[in-house]
This record gives structure tokens, sequence and C-alpha cells, in this order.
């Protein structure tokens, strides 16, 4: 209903005015509030915005938090965007994630005296699995017995960070510890950070949390990206997006692609535990996902649900947490916490309020190509 | 005795962590039944225990502060109707958005305006709801069983306690004995038909939003003003969406709704008793052991499976409104 709403509006307008233009304007939007909110702080909004920017892309360090982040995003946002090209809606992003995590500790804790080449495969393929079959019961309840996703994706995030919070407690808990966590990881087992990989060839970077699965994320944008437009698994699941009745008429089955595109948008919200669990952290933790599955559904409406844009939207997510960490340092009145009203203005902007520019700035644009014409 | 007097207590807590589930769950049925899917109950909640407790702090008045909850919860249904309504955005989309808001503007005001970390300055017993001893209660107090209950479980609750269950039996005649409640619930299976009629979906699914939103202050004012002495950051923890489980665990009707989230306020009351008592080390080591440390949790966890199990088709069948999460486009 969404598509054929905006497919007429199209008409006339150049694309980029759709994909880049509208984007950014919303964009604005959302900065333009977040602004306001600032000067209702009684501080100042470009000081902070230039603190921001710095604080993301500033000094060597910076760059490499603001990637680091970036990776989350990537994840979550592909995992958003597949889910959307089927027509559905996957807020269970961060029980996906909880449960990817879980995949990749049951892979290290037994294994973690191989070195990371070696468990790297594994642990990809235990977050997948794992994520994927956290997304498989919603998944399976919706194409068969019709029960909304959004619904049962919000429940079973709460139902994976009790389970969590059940086996960090009781069963996975380093001995002898009071915070409920396994213990860490062997050194070598982890995923080698960015800055190792570079001295390895002799650059020497500075130091910070981004990981060689920031390499498997853009590894998963170019699968994702040949998936659904290259593959006939895609085009069927495109099909189902867009329209269910025609795709039965095509002889493609809804339930079948509504359950594959949930199990792969499942597997890559999972996959967000590499970064977090393989890479940053060492060990399982509690709350580790850290509202990261909602913002993928920030990134995937910026980035257009394409592989591309969703680098670009991860890559302002992540300078926006990165910044924003900074800011916080800077400007003690403003709270870290303002990165998340920005996110929740662009979520509205970007998605909510999608309609709310957009007629305005095609009919702008369709009127200039009219007059050139 | 003893077993009977804990059973009491038992309920009283029930009652207490059920009223704001209750609101949430009579907000949802306004919006929902008008076609208006909404997970930004928990939100709007949050929202309105911050705005409360900081009106009531600088005020002095726990009263202002409620209406200022209310007021604020009205100003976020009305920015998600502008989206849903107004501009035909997603609902679901649109309800994420303002949870994220929610989370991040009350915090980031907070820090602000307050300087305490996210919290709001403590308030005085008179800026905040005192529970209420009803006549007689200490007087009856030592009959065997019924004074047990009318003293601990019926009386010495807050009034907000007291106006949550009227507001139930309220929203009740609203939605099914009034001409707005037919026009609500006919809206939300059928806008074209209502359109037909010459009623505007557009206002009434407005008017709806507005309910939900004051009753969704209402809520957070429960929260920061009554059951606490301040906002702290987070506070809804997940309420909102136990009241959305709630609500469709109750099919969308305003009292089985109720009894729902009295169910479920029942399991957390439950599963906050059993980990105080249940001492697993004494029983036997094994599965035994393990199955007493994992029920908490399961209980914890309760509410969120049988909505799951509900939705499946396994434990009844839940029937949404026709036209909900639609958005209503006139044909011109």
């Amino acid at each position: 209903m969404a598509g054929g709403a905006a497919a007429s509006g199209m008409q006339g307008a150049p694309r980029w005015v759709g994909t880049v233009l509208l984007p950014l304007v919303n964009l604005l939007a959302a900065l333009i509030v977040s602004g306001l909110v600032i000067l209702a702080i009684g501080q100042d909004p470009i000081r902070a915005m230039g603190i921001l920017v710095n604080g993301a892309f500033g000094y060597p360090e910076a760059i490499g938090y603001t990637l680091f982040y970036t990776t989350n995003f990537i994840f979550t946002g592909l995992a958003v965007a597949v889910a959307f090209h089927c027509g559905l809606f996957n807020i269970g992003g961060e029980g996906q994630a909880t449960l990817g995590g879980l995949g990749v500790a049951l892979v290290m804790l037994p294994l973690d005296f191989l070195p990371w080449w070696a468990l790297l495969p594994l642990a990809i393929l235990a977050s997948m699995a794992f994520g994927a079959a956290w997304a498989a019961i919603p998944a399976y309840l919706q194409a068969r017995r019709g029960s909304h996703i959004v619904i049962t994706t919000i429940m079973f995030n709460f139902i994976a960070a009790t389970v969590m919070v059940y086996l960090l407690v009781n069963v996975m808990i380093a001995p002898g510890q009071m915070s409920p966590e396994t213990r860490r990881f062997a050194p070598d087992a982890t995923l080698p950070l960015l800055s190792e990989v570079f001295a390895w060839m002799g650059v020497k970077v500075p130091r910070s949390p981004v990981n060689l699965s920031l390499v498997v994320a853009l590894i998963a944008c170019i699968g994702v990206w040949v998936l659904i437009w290259r593959t006939r698994w895609g085009y069927e699941i495109r099909t189902v997006g867009q329209n269910q009745q025609a795709a039965v008429y095509a002889g493609i089955s809804p339930a079948k692609n509504i359950v594959l595109a949930m199990l792969i948008s499942g597997a890559l919200a999972g996959m967000m535990a590499l970064n977090e669990i393989m890479g940053a952290n060492e060990r399982l933790l509690l709350n580790f996902s850290a509202g990261y599955g909602f913002v993928g559904i920030a990134v995937a409406l910026m980035g257009r649900n394409h592989p591309a844009g969703i680098i670009l939207a991860s890559l302002l997510f992540g300078a926006l947490y990165q910044g924003g960490a900074d800011l916080a340092f800077e400007i003690p009145a403003i709270s870290k916490e303002m990165v998340i009203v920005i996110q929740g203005l662009v979520i509205l902007f970007a998605g909510a309020l999608e309609y709310m520019f957009r007629p305005h700035l095609l009919a702008l644009f369709r009127r200039r190509t009219a007059a050139a014409g | 005795m003893e077993d009977i007097r804990f059973f009491i207590l038992l309920l009283d807590a029930t009652l207490r962590v059920s009223v704001p589930l209750i609101l949430c769950a009579m907000a949802g049925v306004f919006s929902e039944r008008s076609g208006i899917v909404d997970i930004s109950l928990e939100g709007k909640m949050l929202l309105g225990a911050f705005a409360a407790a900081s009106i009531a702090w600088l005020t002095g008045s726990v009263w202002v502060g409620l209406l200022a909850g209310m007021g604020v919860g009205m100003a976020f249904s009305l920015l998600h109707g502008f989206a849903c309504i107004t501009h035909n955005g997603n609902q679901v989309v649109s309800g994420v958005a303002i949870n994220i808001l929610a989370t991040g503007l009350t915090i980031v005001l907070g820090i602000a305006f307050f300087r305490e970390g996210g919290r709001t300055p403590s308030l005085a017993a008179d800026e905040r709801f005192r529970p209420i001893t009803l006549p007689f209660a200490d007087a009856l107090a030592d009959v065997p069983v019924l004074g047990g209950i009318y003293s601990e479980l019926i009386s010495g609750h807050n009034i907000l306690v007291y106006i949550t269950f009227a507001l139930v039996g309220l929203v009740w005649y609203v939605v099914y004995r009034t001409r707005f409640g037919l026009r609500l619930r006919a809206v939300g299976e059928s806008p074209a038909a209502v359109d037909t009629a010459g009623i505007s979906v557009a206002r009434l699914r407005y008017q709806a939003l507005m309910l939900n939103g004051a009753l969704c202050g209402i809520a957070g004012a429960y929260l920061s003003t009554a059951q606490s002495a301040a906002f702290i950051k987070d506070m809804s923890a997940g309420k909102g969406f136990i009241a959305l489980a709630a609500l469709i665990f109750g099919k969308w009707k305003p009292v089985p709704a109720m009894l729902a989230c009295l169910l479920f306020g029942f399991l957390e009351a439950l599963a906050a008793r059993m980990q105080g008592m249940l001492d697993p080390s004494q029983f036997a080591e094994g599965l035994g052991r393990e199955l007493v440390k994992a029920l908490p949790f399961f209980i914890e966890a309760l509410p969120y499976i049988l909505v799951v199990l509900l939705l499946a088709g396994f434990v009844g069948k839940a029937v949404a409104p026709k036209a909900i999460g639609i958005p209503y486009i006139k044909e011109r």
C-alpha cells in the first residue's frame, strides 16, 4: 500500500530526489529539532554540533570508535532491511542479537584454546544460527497462523532478556564472580582489532575497539545486495513484500518467503554479537544489544533498505554515538542520551513522517523538470 | 492464618503493580479500537512520569503534576496522530520513534534541569499521592479474614488506585454504551462505512488518541508520584509492553484487558516474592534445584509467552480490530 503511493508520487521527478535528497531533508529536520532541544536546555546547538563532528571524526581513535559502533548498526540495519523487503517488520533485533551472543559464547567457551581464525567461521555460523532460530518462531507463527510479527517479536525480545538473565546468573556465570558474566575468552581466541591487523602490515594506527567484524559486516552487505537483487530467492522475497496476492498468482509461496526472510534477518541481527562479544567485550554479558536492534530500524529507513545506504546511515549513527560521548564530556549539561533523542527524531522524520516532505519535494522538482522540458 | 495473610499481601501487591498496566491497557483500548496501533504506551507513560514528578516538585501540587503528565501524554499522542492520521505514516515506526524519544528526552531534560543524573528531586509527602485509610479499616483489622481483606487489600491505597478501577467501568461504559463508543468501534472495523455515514474518521481517531494520551499520563504520574517519590530514568521498565500484551490477551475489550493486567500483575508480584522466599539450596542437588532456580524467571516471562501462544491460536483466539494499522485514505 505504501509502495503504491510512493510510486505514483515519484512520476516526473528525478530518482535522486527520492533516494538522496529526501533522506537528507529528513535528517536536517531531525537535526533542527534536536538543535531546538539543545536551545531549550540553554546550550549552543552550533557549538554542540561542532564538538559532535570533531568527536566522531576529528582524531584517529575517534574514527576507530565511530567505525566500531558503525559495525553494530550495519548488522542490525541489514537485518531490518531484509525483513522490510518481504513486507515484514522485525523489531526483534534486540532479542536475536542477544541470542547470537549466546551462540558465540557457546562456541568460544569450550573451544577458545583454538586461534581466532579457526574460531571465526564457527562463531559466525553460531551467531547466525542462534539469531535465526530466535526469529524462526515469530516467522513461522506469522506465516502459518497469522500472528502479528510486530507483537511476537517484541515479546521475544523480553523472553530473550529473561532467558539471558537466567543463564548468566545461574548457569554461565564465571565461578567466584559477582557480576553475571561468563569468564573472559582466551586472548588469542578473540577477534583481532583493526589496529593489530594494520600493525601486522607495518602500519601504525591508534588502538580502538574496531575489529575484524567490520570486514565481516561489509561482506554481509555485499551478500545481502546479491541475495536481494541478484538471486531468485531475493526476487521472491521482494515480490511477496510488494504484493502477496500477486506472488501467489506467480506461484511464489508467501509463507515460505516470510520464514526465509526472517531467518536471514535474525541471522544478520545475531551477527552483531561478533563485534560485541567476540570482538570488544571478550565475554558474554547482559544487555550488550543496548538498543542497537531498535536503531537498526532508523538505519534501514535512512538507508532506503539498500546496503550502500545502510553503510552510510550506519556511519552516521556510529558517528552520533561516538561524537555524543565526546559532547557529553565537553558540555556536561548535554548528556550522552542526546544521541538517543536525535535517533528518535530521525526515525520520526525519516520513517513515520516520510510522507510529510515527500509530496512537496517531488512537486518542486516536477515543476522544474516540466518547465525545463 | 499466616497463609491467608500472605495471600492477602500478595493480592495487595498485585493491585499496586497492576494499576499502571490497567491504565495503559485502557489507553490501548481507545487507540487500537479506533484502528491505530500503539506500541508507544511505554514511551508516553515514561514521559508522563517525568512531567508529573517535575511539575509536582516545581508547583508543590501533586494534582498539577498529574495534569502535566496527562498533558504531555496527550501531546505525544497528538504527534502519533499527526504522523499516522494526518500523514498516513507507519504506525509501528511512529510508536518506535516515540518510545526512543521518550527514553532520550526524559534523561536529557532531567539531567539538564535537575543535575541529579536523570532523577528528579525527591517529592515531599504532600507532593505525592499518599495511601488513604478507608473508614473503620484499623478497627476492623482484627476481624478474621474479612477484616484483613478490608484493611490490607481494599483500604490503604492511594487515590489513583481507586480512580483506576473506576475508570475501567467508565471506559467500558464509553466504549459500549455511548454514541462515541459505537463510532469508535466502527471506525476500527470499517472506517469507510463510518466515512460514508458522514463522520470524520480522522477526527474520531484523534479523539481516541487524546483519551489514550491522558490515560498514559495518569499511568506515568502513578509511577513517579504515587509508587515512587521521584522520576527515575527508564522507570517504566517495559510495563507499557506488558500492558500491550494484556490488551491483546483481553482481546481489546476493557474488562477482560483489566483482568489480564491483574493476572500479569499477580505473576510479577509472585515472581518478586518467590525470589526472596525460595532458597534453592534447601532442595536436593540436581534437576529439582535447577527448576527451583528457573521458576521465578519462567513466571516473569510467562506474560510474554502467554501472549505469543494466544496470538498463535493455541489459547483461545485474539481477533484484532479489522482496520488496525491501516491508514485510512479517503477516495477522491
